[in-house]
């Protein structure tokens, strides 16, 4: 029978057998289900003794998207400290005179992180029957939803354990994290909405490229989890550039997702390895290993 | 075993290496003494695979570090100069980890660690947490995490650093069963005196550089190439330091009550002609004999007084 990773069954021990994870998904439940009760609280007072059905979907898309900013929120934080947490622990040396490989460290690191964050959502699924006890939501769009959840927490995942591989500080790791979530989620969709309004207030000949710029805002939106979310939800066409990307947006955002995680993962294992590759590699081997030299 | 052949590692400006050559035969507890940023850490994390040299070559069990660092990784046991903590892992837990991350077999893991924990005289330790041990005990069960897997070759970078005098002692008497077991053990300590008890060979590093090695005895006796003498005599002489001075070979005469202190470079039967012309020129000696210097004093004399050696950060 397989073993299971040891990196893997550490992390989940460690990680598992903390009050903190009981105390942080009880805060996650309250949180979002605070969200959703004040809701329906908030439309039932407004409309006292009925009760429409097309409030379902509010309620469906508004606990959608209060869990994906929390999941922004923890995804995170959860794993900006994966590697630069064990460098300030002094214990990265010893793992990485072990056996195992930098990618079978990163890879246990990045699972360990997020089956936490697994646990959470699969937490908020009797949430989510509040929604279907008044219907009005096609079954499919909640696999939809959660298969959203799942690449984008990997792609923020893998964001944070980079971070954490190339900064020494934790501090400085999970910040840089928020950072380029806030810029994944809030900084494309606003360079998108920038763009489309520099294609609209300047005439079409004035710009060096406007197929191009079209082209720029069709790829910022297909790859912003706020547009891709709302359209899963069928609550947003998006911003109309009659621009097609070739594959329907669910798998743009797919290959996005899955293909820059990768890339990150890659480069995390890389930035552990002894061997300086080039400019990158070469300033976080100084980094994970202190100052160089100490004695 | 060990073998470092003209090993370079530059850090920005700072040349912690400079071509760096050590050998350590197999079944030899060696000694790595060197003042702060001497390079001993760097030389260590070289041969465990944590950094690169910049030239020359490093090797264990004629295994290149840098070529083979996955053969080397199974070779070794390196224990850094601080014990990093798990949090919420027990001691028997912390070496099954390692146990794994080494491919040891699960079925063998077992008795594995009762064992480890037995020769590091922590055998009811094993479900505590890691955290809650003592300094002392947290060291030793270090020292059992590099045996997991066996080793051949191991590396200690500062292992009784912070130890108090007991537990300096088990940790003394459980590196000497290793030695008995076949090790190949590379540590470097600021304690000189344990050292040199417990050291066959030692390397004294400064700057980087090689500065001297060979085994305990020869480099206390060979220091400088002075060995340091003493003539105790019947009744005070104050010329005896002046004589003393001007005789081939002599330097640095010093006087303590009755008995003159000096440097002496030269052969035995130099030496033995030094004692016939004392007595011939009518000192009333009553003892010549060599002063054996401990390592300590040695260091000192070698490194120009710069401090201890307490490496590793």
């Amino acid at each position: 029978m397989a073993e299971i990773n040891p990196v893997l069954l550490k992390e989940l021990r460690q990680r598992f057998r903390r009050g903190k994870t009981a105390w942080l998904l009880a805060l996650y439940l309250f949180t979002i289900g605070g969200f959703v009760l004040a809701f329906i609280y908030l439309n039932w007072q407004s409309a006292p003794g009925y009760y429409q059905p097309n409030r379902s979907l509010e309620i469906f898309i508004t606990l959608s998207v209060a869990q994906l900013f929390l999941l922004a929120f923890v995804a995170p934080g959860l794993t900006a400290s994966v590697i630069s947490g064990e460098r300030e622990r002094q214990t990265l040396n010893v793992l990485l005179t072990t056996r195992l490989s930098t990618w079978s460290i990163v890879w246990s690191k990045l699972v360990a992180s997020t089956a936490f964050v697994v646990v959470l959502m699969i937490a908020t699924l009797p949430l989510y029957s509040i929604v279907f006890l008044y219907g009005g939501i096609a079954p499919g769009q909640v696999p939809g939803v959660f298969g959203f959840y799942l690449l984008t927490m990997f792609l923020f995942a893998s964001l944070g354990i980079v971070c954490s591989a190339f900064f020494q500080r934790t501090g400085v790791s999970t910040l840089t994290t928020y950072g380029l979530v806030f810029a994944l989620t809030g900084g494309t969709g606003f360079l998108a909405a920038f763009l489309t309004e520099v294609g609209r207030i300047n005439r079409p000949e004035t710009l060096v490229n406007p197929g191009f710029l079209n082209w720029v805002v069709e790829f910022l939106q297909q790859t912003n989890p706020v547009f891709v979310l709302l359209k899963i939800l069928a609550a947003e066409d998006g911003i109309q550039t009659g621009v097609s990307l070739g594959l329907p947006y669910w798998a743009n955002y797919t290959i996005f997702c899955l293909g820059l995680g990768l890339l990150l993962l890659f480069w995390s294992s890389r930035l552990l390895l002894p061997q300086p590759r080039g400019r990158f590699f070469r300033l976080a081997d100084k980094r994970s290993h202190g100052d160089g030299f100490s004695g | 075993m060990i073998k470092l052949k003209g090993v370079t590692k530059q850090f920005g400006t700072t040349r912690a290496l400079d071509n760096f050559s050590l050998e350590v035969r197999e079944g030899l507890v060696y000694g790595l003494i060197g003042p702060n940023g001497a390079g001993k850490t760097t030389a260590m994390n070289i041969l465990a695979t944590l950094l690169l040299p910049d030239a020359g070559t490093a090797l264990v069990n004629g295994r290149d570090v840098v070529q083979d660092p996955q053969v080397v990784r199974g070779l070794i046991g390196y224990m850094p100069d601080f014990f990093g903590v798990y949090d919420g892992l027990r001691s028997a837990e912390y070496l099954e980890f390692f146990a794994a991350a080494y491919g040891v077999p699960a079925a063998k893991r077992s008795r594995l660690i009762k064992d480890l924990l037995e020769l590091v005289n922590l055998p009811d330790k094993g479900e505590v947490y890691v955290d809650a041990l003592s300094r002392g005990m947290k060291q030793r069960l270090s020292l059992a995490r590099c045996l997991v897997h066996d080793p051949r070759v191991l590396i200690l970078d500062e292992p009784a650093s912070g130890l108090d005098p007991r537990a300096r002692a088990e940790l003394k008497e459980i590196i000497r069963q290793l030695k008995h077991m076949g090790k190949t053990i590379l540590i470097s300590s600021h304690i000189l005196p344990e050292l040199a008890e417990m050291c066959d060979e030692v390397a004294i590093i400064e700057h980087g550089r090689l500065v001297t090695c060979g085994p305990v005895d020869q480099i206390t006796r060979s220091a400088k190439g002075a060995r340091q003498l003493k003539v105790s005599v019947a009744e005070p002489v104050p010329d005896l330091a002046g004589f003393l001075n001007q005789q081939p070979g002599v330097s640095s005469p010093w006087v303590e009550g009755l008995i003159v202190q000096f440097f002496y470079q030269g052969d035995q039967s130099q030496q033995a002609r030094l004692l016939q012309t004392l007595v011939s020129n009518g000192w009333p000696v009553i003892e010549f004999s060599e002063v054996r210097r401990n390592l300590e004093e040695v260091f000192m004399a070698i490194t120009g007084e710069e401090g201890l050696p307490n490496g590793g950060n």
